[in-house]
Parts: C-alpha cells; sequence; structure tokens
C-alpha cells in the first residue's frame, strides 16, 4: 500500500504527519521524501544513507555539420529546446523534458542522445525502516522526471510484496504534486484551519479527486481559525481522519527536528489510531475493487 | 541599412514600444530609410508555456530584419538572436516606434553585448 501525504497549501505539516506516520507503522514501510525541491523529510527520520545514483535525463546533441536544415525536429518540439535560425541549429538544454522526439524524426544522424543532470536519489534505512528520497539539482527547473527516476529506485526496494510507502509530497495542485500521489493508493490531505489552508485544501480536493482514489483529511493545527475547515470536508464528504492540535509543544518538538509521535503518549496514539484508519480505508478500497472485478 | 524590428503593442508606427520582447503582441519590421513598414504577429508566442522568446526571435528572423529595438530581451532569445546575427538594442521604453527609430537613426541606441532580463525557470 503506497499512502500518499500531500496538500494544497504549504506548510501544513506533511511532514510531520509523514515522519510520525513513519514511526509508528506495525508493518514494514518505506518513508519516501518526494518533495524533491525541497526534501526534509530526512531531518526527522535521521537516515543512514548507503546508496546514491545520479538521476539523468535525455537531452539533444546537435552536430551541425549533419543537419540538413529540414526543421523537423524544430518543428516537432513543443517546449522549444531546438530551434532552427537559418543554417544554425540551436539547442536549449534545459528546456527539454526529455520526450526524445527529436532524435526519433531526424533521418541525418544530427542529434545524438547527451544528458542533463536532474538530480540526485538517495536511500537507506532509519530505525522505522528503509528510507528513499530524490534531491533536485540546485538550478533545474523540472521535478516530475526526476521523481520518476526516484519512482524507479522505489519499484527496486519493493520488489518483495507487503511493503508499504508512505510518500511526503510536495505541496500544491501542479505536476510535482500530482506526480507524487498519481501511483498511491490513499492521498491524504494535510491542511490547516485557516482561509489560506481552506482555499488551497479545496483545490488539492478538487485537483486529486480526479484520480478517483480513497482520500481523507487531516486537520493540523486544529483549534486555530475556525470551523469552515471541518464544515468543508464534512459537507464535501471527505473523512477528517485526524486533528492535531494547535500546541506549542509541536511547535517546539518540530523546531529541534524531533518526531511528533515521541512528544507524549496521546500525540503517539494519535498517530496510531491515524495508521489504522489509513489501513481501512485502504482496505475498503481494495475490497470493493475486488467485488467490482 | 537593414530592416529593424521594434516590439510594439499595436500595427502602428505611433504605437508605443512593448517593453517585453518574447511577449510582445507583435513586431513593427521598419525599413529606417522610408519608414514603410510591416507587422509581424506574435501572439503565438504569448501563449506558449515556454519558449516564448526563442518563438520571437525565429519570427524576427524569418522576417529578415538585421536589428532589434525593444526593452528587455532574456538570454535564451539573446543567444538565438545572436545566433543568427541580429543585433539587439535593448532597454528602449516609454516611446513610441517611430521615436525609437528616430533615436536609433541618431546613433543614440547601443548595441547590447548580454541579456537585460534573467529567464524564467533556469
Amino acid at each position: 500500500m503506497k499512502v500518499a501525504v500531500a496538500s494544497g497549501k504549504g506548510g501544513t505539516g506533511k511532514t510531520t504527519v509523514s515522519a510520525s506516520l513513519v514511526s509508528v507503522w506495525q508493518s514494514p514501510v518505506i518513508a519516501m521524501d518526494l518533495d524533491v525541491e525541497e526534501p526534509n523529510l530526512h531531518l526527522f527520520i535521521n537516515p543512514s544513507i548507503t546508496g546514491e545514483r545520479t538521476a539523468n535525463m535525455e537531452i539533444p546533441v546537435a552536430d551541425e555539420s549533419r543537419c540538413n536544415q529540414c526543421g523537423k525536429c524544430a518543428e516537432l518540439c513543443q517546449f522549444k529546446a531546438i530551434s532552427l535560425m537559418g543554417k544554425i541549429i540551436l539547442t536549449y538544454p534545459e528546456m527539454c523534458h526529455g520526450c526524445g522526439g527529436c532524435l526519433a524524426i531526424c533521418q541525418e544522424g544530427a542529434l545524438s542522445p547527451g544528458y542533463r543532470e536532474l538530480g540526485e536519489i538517495l536511500w537507506g534505512g532509519t530505525d522505522y525502516g528503509e528510507f528513499l528520497m530524490g534531491r533536485l539539482r540546485v538550478g533545474e527547473a523540472m521535478s516530475p522526471p526526476l521523481m520518476r527516476a526516484v519512482k524507479i529506485r522505489l519499484a527496486e526496494m519493493t520488489s518483495s510484496a507487503g511493503t508499504d510507502v508512505i510518500i511526503d509530497a510536495p505541496p500544491g495542485v501542479s505536476c510535482p504534486a500530482v506526480n507524487a500521489v498519481m501511483d498511491s493508493d490513499v492521498i491524504l490531505l494535510v491542511s490547516e484551519p485557516t482561509p489560506f489552508g481552506l482555499y488551497d485544501m479545496k483545490l488539492a480536493h478538487q485537483a486529486f479527486s480526479l484520480l478517483n482514489k480513497p482520500m481523507a483529511a487531516i486537520i493540523n493545527r486544529a483549534g486555530l481559525g475556525t470551523s469552515e475547515m471541518a464544515d468543508y470536508c464534512i459537507s464535501s464528504g471527505l473523512e477528517i481522519l485526524a486533528e492535531i492540535p494547535y500546541d506549542r509543544r509541536i511547535a517546539e518538538a518540530y523546531a529541534a527536528g524531533h518526531i511528533i509521535a515521541d512528544v507524549d503518549s496521546d500525540f503517539r496514539k494519535l498517530f496510531m489510531v491515524l495508521a489504522d484508519k489509513i489501513k481501512a480505508i485502504a482496505g475498503a478500497a481494495e475490497s470493493r475493487e475486488v467485488w467490482n472485478g | 541599412m537593414g530592416k529593424i524590428a521594434v516590439s510594439c503593442e499595436e500595427p502602428a508606427l505611433d504605437s508605443r514600444i512593448e517593453s517585453r520582447f518574447g511577449r510582445a503582441a507583435g513586431f513593427l519590421i521598419v525599413d529606417p530609410e522610408t519608414l514603410e513598414f510591416s507587422y509581424i504577429d506574435n501572439g503565438s508566442s504569448q501563449a506558449m508555456s515556454q519558449g516564448a522568446g526563442i518563438q520571437a526571435a525565429e519570427n524576427i528572423f524569418r522576417s529578415g530584419a538585421k536589428i532589434v529595438l525593444t526593452g528587455y530581451v532574456g538570454p535564451k532569445a539573446f543567444q538565438s538572436l545572436s545566433a543568427a546575427g541580429i543585433q539587439i538594442g535593448q532597454n528602449i521604453e516609454n516611446m513610441t516606434v517611430r521615436q525609437a527609430i528616430e533615436k536609433f537613426k541618431a546613433g543614440e541606441v547601443d548595441m547590447a553585448e548580454s541579456p537585460n532580463r534573467m529567464g524564467h525557470g533556469a
């Protein structure tokens, strides 16, 4: 089972929830940080890194001497990564999305594959299980290609069945966020009861609803603001799996790099109940699928 | 003297200069001697998620203009225009196309050696 911990608004507690969930999870689990633009799950679960590799994307390298200026590559590219200015062929490697179309369409051998570094993939172990993360190269504009490479590593790590995955997703509702949740079995939306929190929660709920996956809410900093968040969840059929109180001890533990579930037994119990509810939701969805064939 | 492409808001000599190169509505291609002009629409670049400056540079290249007068040029458009041997006069704002051409003819426009805007997303 893969659990994506997502949110519309940033800073609502995705990593806080992910780290605590990992720490109370009762079956084998991989903690995966897919917020590759600013990964921070490792700061809380302190993995020892045992392996790493660089992720690259294939990009075209032009050989002007073999180019017959047919212009097919430049016409094909939807991202302006190749431009033909008269007899001069220009490539913009940082614009390339790596589709490989230009390499396939060139009949003259004027384009050959090169590579752009996307970032690094790191893995290892923690006190709670295995760990995997991606870290985007500074200056790289696109995170989904690296996220896909991290997921390839995940598939290698989960070759034995029965390992669960908790995904710390990037915030928002654009390509990186959708890429992080699209392969999950359950999506958790972590939010806070503030006007910004509610607005972005609605966006995320709408965007991820199109994926037809079981989805539920976690309200962090509960007690802050108004009841509008809870009202929205109830009226839109979004089950609230947990409410994490607005409590100074949580902020202090977070700032010290500690896991919230370790703060006291009440918090530990909150996350253990949450873990059970997540498993129940995933199980219910699975049996529905079996029932529906 | 070669033709001059000027980024503009409307297809007229007295149109205000559009300060953005890549996202300009269009370009007036002006013969600086006779002030005869044609207009090229750059609307397709405005609609692009990325690469607008490169697309605009291609449009300029096809027009045959050898000089560009505009406000701001990003690094990719600059590279693209330079590769095609097109000279760039930038930081030209708050005037009409006609005034920009006159300024250029009076020798008051220096040709740029580097872009004057950071790129987007890179």
